[in-house]
């Protein structure tokens, strides 16, 4: 995705980023709730240049009948990429980084909601990446606990998430595709913000067990700004002053 | 699309007594299409792009532009290639795997209107005859469904194609490679305009919401070009037209379409 400009200055002498940002500073977010008529919750997020939209549809029965649990309802995730969504033009079947950003966003919202009182059925989560750019795993996995929250399912917390990582020698916040072509370490984090929680963490890269704790912490207070945005969609669509 | 959803037949039988007394479930006039808007540069990295929302139908096409081998005998002929999908957080009955028959035909619908007007003109986007050519992917995913999704999507490739730009490509070292410099807006000849029309009873129904596509006997979509000419048709469903009615249609696939090619030329026009 993208190419690499060689010449690029990741981190300049005054700790601004390639595209003006300070070392903590996240790109600009925008989360909307409740952007669909058919799906049971939705929501749109814009995530610097990424643009993803999540739909909700259940509790509802379980297609094919095997997969269903009769001691709860099951959460099925699928992250799904446009053709157009990057540079090179993206095969439409999925591919295998697809099913596995699927199955790590599942394990990440699933500490979070609350099927146990709808056995027998699913809550199929739908990610459509429009446009991606660095950090779309997270813009989609906090997209996809407002659009579970818009759908009503119940939730012990919001998943927010961020990534950080590691550009000329620095820890960063939200790193950008820039950053993430030719930066040093870049680590997705996601976190439940009132029970403290990191239910999706990965890693590329290399740091220090140092450089580890300081990125593990900064990308956890990105989480909180985003959990704040999240918040913010929830109240403007239920508590908005009637616009929506 | 008529076997997605179970319509109430309080519903089915409201839509026609309705229609008995010239009117539609949701005020407009026979002939009247839902309202249209087009966001064009919905996806920047794509080489042109648009959403077009019909009402409460949404979709978005993205064109990707990039070199390709020839299509065997068409050695001095670009490549135009439409798909479609039905993104499963469109509706509750769409399932992911394997494309439906429906989707495969909604794809190929769209992509005969387009081809069939000769919109995009291929012959200049040839890079080395029989060896290398521009290959433009027009894809279309469907968004939020409430019938019609012939026309939203024709209408969503046509404004994203009317709005591409394409970098230009020459051969070093038997190898399309870019040339630097501005890119080109892709080369077009015409803005081919669809528009679907429902048959229920005995009534013709231009632009069926949801509730009228379940509700339809037959369906017929037509395609006209800039000259006001009929370049492709599709008739669908489980009844038939006569020959008045098909002549019916066509009158009014000219009259209507000429008045949404308007819009399809402002949202080229806005975007530049």
């Amino acid at each position: 995705m993208g190419g690499r400009d060689a010449t690029m200055v990741l981190l300049d002498e005054n700790g601004i980023r390639c595209d003006g940002r300070k070392i903590d500073e996240t790109r600009k977010i925008m989360i909307k709730a409740g952007v669909l008529k058919n799906a049971d919750g939705s929501a749109y997020i814009e995530f610097g240049d990424n643009k993803i939209l999540v739909g909700i549809f259940g509790p509802r029965d379980v297609h094919p009948k095997h997969m269903s649990d009769t001691d709860t309802g099951i959460l099925r995730v699928r992250y799904h990429m446009e053709p157009f969504s990057v540079s090179e033009r993206k095969n439409p079947a999925p591919s295998r980084r697809e099913i596995e950003i699927s199955k790590v966003i599942k394990e990440a919202l699933e500490p979070a909601v609350i099927l146990e009182k709808f056995p027998r059925t699913a809550v199929d989560v739908f990610i459509e990446v429009f446009q991606a750019d660095g950090g779309s795993r997270c813009a989609a996995l906090s997209a996809a606990s407002v659009a579970l929250a818009d759908a009503g399912i119940p939730m012990r917390d919001m998943v927010a998430a961020c990534a950080s990582g590691k550009v000329a020698d620095t820890i960063v916040l939200d790193v950008n595709n820039e950053e993430d072509q030719a930066g040093q370490a870049d680590m997705p984090i996601g976190y439940m913000p009132n029970l403290k929680k990191i239910t999706l963490l990965q890693l590329d890269g290399i740091l220090t067990p140092e450089e580890y704790k300081k990125c593990v912490e900064v990308g956890v207070n990105g989480c909180k700004i985003v959990y704040e945005l999240q918040k913010k969609a929830l109240t403007d669509k239920y508590f908005g002053n009637g616009s929506d | 699309m008529a076997s997605h959803s179970v319509i109430d037949e309080l519903k089915k039988t409201q839509i026609l007594e309705l229609l008995d007394q010239e009117k539609r479930v949701d005020g407009r006039a026979l002939d009247e299409p839902r309202e249209i808007s087009i966001e064009t540069n919905a996806v920047p990295k794509a080489n042109g792009s648009a959403k077009v929302r019909l009402g409460d139908t949404e979709v978005l096409c993205g064109v990707k532009i990039q070199p390709d081998r020839p299509f065997p005998d068409m050695g001095d002929k670009g490549i135009f290639i439409c798909t479609a999908e039905l993104l499963p957080l469109s509706h509750p009955s769409v399932e992911t795997g394997p494309p439906q028959p429906h989707v495969i035909e909604l794809a190929r619908v769209v992509d005969r209107g387009i081809r069939e007007s000769h919109m995009i003109d291929l012959s200049q986007l040839v890079i080395e005859k029989g060896k290398s050519v521009v290959g433009v992917f027009s894809d279309i995913v469907v968004i939020d469904y409430d019938g019609n999704l012939f026309d939203a999507c024709s209408y969503a490739a046509t404004a994203a194609l009317l709005t591409s730009t394409t970098p230009k490509w020459t051969m070093v070292d038997d190898k399309p490679t870019i040339v630097n410099g501005e890119e080109i807006p892709l080369p077009t000849t015409t803005i081919p305009v669809s528009v679907t029309m429902g048959k229920i009873g005995n009534h013709i129904i231009v632009d069926p919401n949801g509730d009228e596509w379940d509700s339809m006997d037959a369906r017929i979509t037509i395609t006209t070009n800039s000259d006001g000419n009929i370049c492709a048709l599709q008739k669908g469903g489980n009844d038939g037209f006569t020959q008045e009615e098909v002549v019916q249609c066509g009158e009014i696939s000219v009259r209507v379409g000429a008045k949404i090619r308007e819009k399809l030329k402002e949202a080229q026009q806005g975007s530049r």
